[in-house]
């Protein structure tokens, strides 16, 4: 079994037994060996771990001055020789929670030993911090603070020793979208028919694939004067200038490019290529503008129909886009946009 | 932003509401079995609309 594995346990003003809210302004402190549910968590830790130290932090100090509070707290887990971090359970408290995720994250990096949280999944905390520390999902109610101690003890005396770890829902931690490969005994059609099987048998049904979350973007408010505005091209089919200079990706893009278009009637298939590999792109080399309608827009800038094209086209080759790629590159798209002025966009998608 | 893009139900699931249907997946602002007159009268009228649809309420 080898050494008792050093516990350092994190615990907000309340847990700690300094008081409530009132209490909520306390700077960050330190107690040798368990305080309040860490005397219950030690029980749990049983022969392989102790809790070597308490440290604790006021839940307004630590939002109020997060880079100051992990500084401090972070040198007593130093100090500690702590091969271990654990914080909370912090249940539905947010800011609690959110002091939990923070703290582990950076012992993780920064002292460089593992640590396990404790919250209910719904807490801000879990989503700030689940992708990048192990979360135990405590659920909403304190009542259940001695089974879940339990639990967060053994994933973290696992985590802790390299132990390999089963899945979310059966070691009770939120997943953090780790995909891994593992041997089925039973090849794809048969659990497929399975599944149905036992949709249709009215049984609980668990997918094999997690489809991603999109979350709906927030639409605009209707442009005003349309005479007046300045409107800007932005497509996601991959346009480029000509021979790719600058090595755009044709599909699964993790980037975007910005075309100055200043000086140009119309997209000249000489000046301009196309670039994407989830579509046939001959005629839209054959022709750019059927594809970003720069020339069509010069017409309506002339004619006084808008009150002038952005002289710049952001372009990214929206093939096999990863959703988290395709949300950062329109969302920097955006901002740039926004920041130059810009009043209407034309987004043309292939 | 108007969009001007073939699958419009994939647009509107992802919160974009001005989504106007396009030349097609290959050619979202054109059509190459059109003549050339008759492809600018075409690119004209689908930008005019993308323009028309940002001044509305969605």
């Amino acid at each position: 079994m080898g050494e008792k594995i050093r516990v350092v346990h994190y615990l907000n003003q309340f847990f700690a037994q300094l008081g409530g809210e009132e209490k909520g302004g306390v700077g960050p402190g330190l107690k040798a060996g368990p305080v309040g549910p860490g005397h219950a968590l030690e029980r749990e830790l049983g022969v392989d771990g102790q809790v070597v130290a308490t440290i604790y932090c006021g839940d307004n100090y630590f939002a109020e001055h997060e880079e100051a509070a992990i500084e401090q707290l972070l040198g007593w887990i130093s100090d500690a020789k702590a091969d271990l971090l654990i914080a909370g359970p912090a249940f539905e408290s947010g800011r609690y929670g959110v002091a939990c995720g923070a703290i582990c994250r950076a012992a993780q990096v920064q002292v460089r030993i593992p640590a396990v949280a404790g919250m209910n999944e719904d807490n801000p905390g879990a989503a700030l911090y689940r992708k990048s520390v192990y979360i135990f999902n405590s659920g909403p109610t304190v009542a259940r603070m001695a089974p879940v101690l339990g639990r967060m003890a053994t994933l973290a005396i696992k985590i802790q020793r390299g132990a390999p770890l089963g899945k979310p829902e059966d070691e009770g931690y939120l997943s953090q979208g780790i995909k891994r490969n593992e041997f089925a005994v039973k090849p794809p059609a048969e659990r497929a028919v399975d599944m149905l099987l036992a949709k249709l048998r009215g049984e609980a049904v668990q997918s094999e694939i997690s489809s991603p979350q999109f979350t709906a973007a927030r639409v605009a408010p209707p442009l005003g004067d349309l005479s007046s505005a300045v409107i800007a091209m932005v497509t996601d089919g991959g346009l480029v200038i000509e021979g790719n200079p600058e090595n755009m990706e044709p599909g699964r893009p993790t980037r975007f490019t910005a075309i100055p278009v200043t000086g140009l009637e119309r997209l000249d298939p000489g000046a301009f290529d196309v670039v994407h590999s989830g579509y046939d792109t001959t005629v839209a080399n054959q022709d750019p503008n059927r594809l970003v309608p720069l020339d069509t827009m010069r017409e309506f800038e002339k004619d006084g129909v808008i009150g002038g094209v952005y002289e710049v086209i952001h372009a990214t080759g929206g093939a096999h886009a990863a959703v988290e790629n395709a949300v950062r590159i329109g969302q920097s798209i955006a901002a740039r946009l926004k920041a130059a002025g810009v009043q209407g966009v034309i987004l043309t998608s292939t | 932003m108007a969009q001007i893009c073939t699958m419009i139900p994939v647009a509107k699931e992802v919160g974009s509401l001005r989504a106007i249907a396009s030349g097609g997946i290959v050619s979202p602002t054109g059509n190459a079995e059109l003549s050339a007159e008759k492809e600018r009268e075409y690119r004209r009228e689908l930008v005019r609309r993308a323009l028309k649809i940002l001044q509305e309420e969605v």
